[in-house]
């Protein structure tokens, strides 16, 4: 390592998402018959994001990932704990406080049908953000700027007066991005953008969100089930498991070797498309349990092949193994299945 | 293996040649076709489909959107619009338990009524939506049951109790009460598998039984289907876009791209050594699970999207988007090519990529 590397590596650069005990909980029911109870959709997470650096959020359903990357944009009020942006404290600031602050943050959503308003023009839709942001630019200037980041997604300026109805799936979720991008955002969560389409188109998105990172270095929070996609695009992976990050490592880290049981458990279960390769599989037992009523102690301990009875007795810390490597799993005796 | 081993030669009517197999076959599609009307005129959703399904033996039918997977299951199964908006080719012979084959196009809406649910049966996507929620699962169940073996309520009830157990279902008994919206994703299609079961079908038709759930509930729900097909000896029909599953699940594969089957065989060969460019670019799409090929290179895809089936190319359908094009292409649509023992494609071009290595 040169003494630069070295220097580097020593002092990192201040993170452009930092995020500290956060909580978001719900408050359910509580009327005359029924008691009133309380959801941790996410409950104590920590973690932070370089500028540039994407981040892959996986688990299951229910496990809370949508709900933490709302917060993380502020279209929720977060419970408890803190968010900073590029340095800010936005946790608790009002949507006056937040408008200079949106442009630089942006939502990539699940369902390109759903999400682009039908009777809107691609201009529209594309160039909204500018329109409610950038008042101060004439009419040419923002067509300019909507052509460019139309390009930038690989759509044809010439449709830019067409409707969402017009195109496919793929182009529509192109369409998105292209609204995403327009501000120029120094940070996108993207929440399942790929898990709408078909699988070529997938891979031509994939390569989209590549292209772009790199080109507008852009950070990320990339949350999806599909550990393949996750495991191509992400420099790091964070693990979440009923509300909580259970393990966070760099991506070839968490697939060499993972040091959670659960994420054992993810990995082993996505099907490998080759049939000549028949791998050892961890089937998990039973369901994820309500989160009305987690488990006492670590979440994951009932459905655990590896739980101890002291899993039970408190909720378990993210703990560092190794360098950037934390898992929340109190065993240090296990080898867990490896993807080779 | 060179190219000139394998002499191009069409594929000849579905049957030749194969005459000790059929009686193997429980279902034998014959030259499929489905066209809906529109305004714009037909639309092609499957054209000269042909395939044989064994006992016991499960085929994987894979495509993205629009590729008229869904809709040979739909029409095997005589579910497709009233005849007036679609027309529908070919036949669909099936050879009952009682070991009698009869053309499933053929049969009036009474005795369409006694093989569905019966003898051949079906799963769906999303089991919320093809469970009726006003209704507890243990009546739903016993339905079926009902309906078909004439038994009295109690004893299809037992019934249902010991296939709620068999799909793995804990506490069976109890769960008979239960309506839909208490049970997760993961037990509604355990439910939804054992009403498909309950009069034990020949024939199960599963279309994109594992796309809404979970990757561990889908390994769950994998499982289950494999246990429960050795124990029955049942066929499957696994209608999916994710080669994973097809990997994991299928014994042959039949690939298919705008209606038609582009190709289809063994897993093996298909999977390792596919012949026809859209099936390399697919298995291209996925990103590859080792850490070795972890990174931020691109991946191969195929460029563009699917054709409108109202506008399909003059010629072979996937050649606007292929990279091996070459004028004649266009010319026709090309024939499904025996390729190997168990092993056809329908590409012009197929010898060349049999004599590479590449996967």
């Amino acid at each position: 390592m040169t003494a630069t590397a070295m220097a580097l590596a020593a002092a990192p650069p201040a993170p452009l998402v930092e995020v500290e005990g956060l909580r978001k909980w719900f408050h359910l029911g509580g009327g005359l018959l029924r008691r009133h109870a309380v959801l941790r959709a996410v409950d104590d997470v920590s973690f932070s994001i370089a500028r540039g650096e994407v981040l892959g959020l996986v688990g299951e359903s229910g496990s809370g990932k949508s709900t933490l990357g709302r917060a993380l944009l502020r279209m929720s009020e977060p419970t408890g704990g803190r968010i900073l942006f590029e340095g800010r404290d936005v946790t608790h600031l009002g949507r006056r406080a937040l408008r200079p602050i949106r442009p630089r943050m942006q939502f990539i959503f699940q369902d390109p049908f759903a999400s682009l308003n039908p009777r809107m023009t691609v201009r529209q839709i594309v160039g909204a953000p500018l329109a409610i942001q950038r008042q101060d630019l004439d009419r040419k200037a923002r067509d300019a700027r909507i052509a460019e980041v139309l390009r930038t997604v690989g759509l044809s300026e010439q449709y830019a007066d067409r409707y969402p109805h017009e195109f496919s799936g793929g182009q529509r979720q192109r369409i998105g991005i292209a609204r995403a991008l327009i501000m120029e955002p120094s940070f996108l969560v993207a929440d399942e953008p790929l898990s709408a389409l078909d699988v070529s188109i997938q891979a031509q998105i994939v390569n989209l969100l590549i292209e772009v990172r790199k080109k507008l270095d852009l950070a990320m929070l990339f949350i999806s089930h599909d550990l393949a996609v996750v495991g191509h695009l992400c420099d790091r992976v964070a693990v979440m498991y009923l509300g909580r990050i259970v393990e966070i490592a760099p991506t070839r880290t968490l697939f060499r070797q993972p040091r959670h049981p659960y994420t054992e458990a993810l990995l082993s279960a996505v099907p490998v498309p080759n049939p000549t390769v028949r791998r050892k599989r961890v089937v998990l037992q039973g369901d994820m349990p309500s989160l009305l009523a987690p488990p006492s102690g670590c979440a994951f301990r009932s459905r655990c092949r590896y739980a101890l009875p002291a899993c039970a007795d408190a909720v378990p810390p993210l703990r560092t193994v190794d360098g950037g490597h934390l898992t929340s799993c109190i065993r240090n005796d296990l080898t867990l299945g490896r993807l080779t | 293996m060179k190219a000139t081993a394998h002499p191009a030669r069409p594929l000849t009517h579905a049957l030749t040649g194969h005459v000790a197999q059929i009686t193997e076959a429980v279902l034998d599609v014959r030259n499929l076709s489905v066209a809906f009307a529109t305004d714009d005129g037909p639309l092609h959703a499957v054209s000269d489909v042909s395939f044989r399904l064994r006992a016991g033996e499960t085929l994987a039918l894979v495509g993205e959107s629009g590729s008229g997977k869904s809709v040979t299951s739909l029409a095997i199964m005589r579910l497709t619009p009233a005849a007036s908006q679609v027309r529908i080719g070919g036949s669909v012979l099936f050879t009952g338990g009682d070991g009698r084959t009869r053309d499933l196009l053929t049969l009036d809406a009474e005795a369409i009524r006694m093989v569905r649910g019966n003898e051949i049966s079906m799963i769906f996507q999303e089991p919320m939506t093809s469970l009726n929620p006003v209704h507890r699962i243990g009546d739903q169940i016993a339905e079926a049951i009902v309906v078909h073996q004439q038994t009295s309520a109690r004893a299809a009830m037992a019934r249902a109790a010991e296939l709620l157990d068999k799909v793995g279902i804990p506490d069976a008994r109890q769960r008979l009460a239960a309506y839909p919206h208490h049970l997760s994703g993961g037990m509604r299609q355990r439910v939804m598998i054992a009403m498909a079961l309950a009069c034990n079908p020949r024939v199960l038709i599963a279309d994109e039984p594992t796309t809404a759930l979970d990757v561990t509930v889908q390994a769950q729900i994998l499982e289950l289907l494999k246990e429960l097909q050795r124990a029955t000896g049942m066929a499957v029909i696994f209608v999916t876009h994710n080669l994973g599953v097809v990997a994991e699940i299928a014994d042959r594969v039949m690939v298919m791209y705008a209606g038609r089957i582009v190709e289809k065989g063994d897993v093996v060969p298909v999977m390792t050594r596919p012949l026809m460019p859209y099936t390399q670019g697919l298995l291209h799409s996925v990103p590859p699970m080792e850490v070795e090929s972890l990174g931020l290179e691109p991946l191969e895809a195929i460029p563009g999207s699917v054709p409108d089936p109202l506008r399909l190319p003059p010629g072979c359908a996937f050649a606007p988007r292929c990279r091996y094009v070459e004028p004649a292409c266009d010319a026709a649509v090309p024939a499904l090519e025996e390729a190997g023992s168990d092993h056809q494609v329908r590409c012009r071009r197929w010898p060349m990529f049999a004599g590479e290595s590449r996967p």
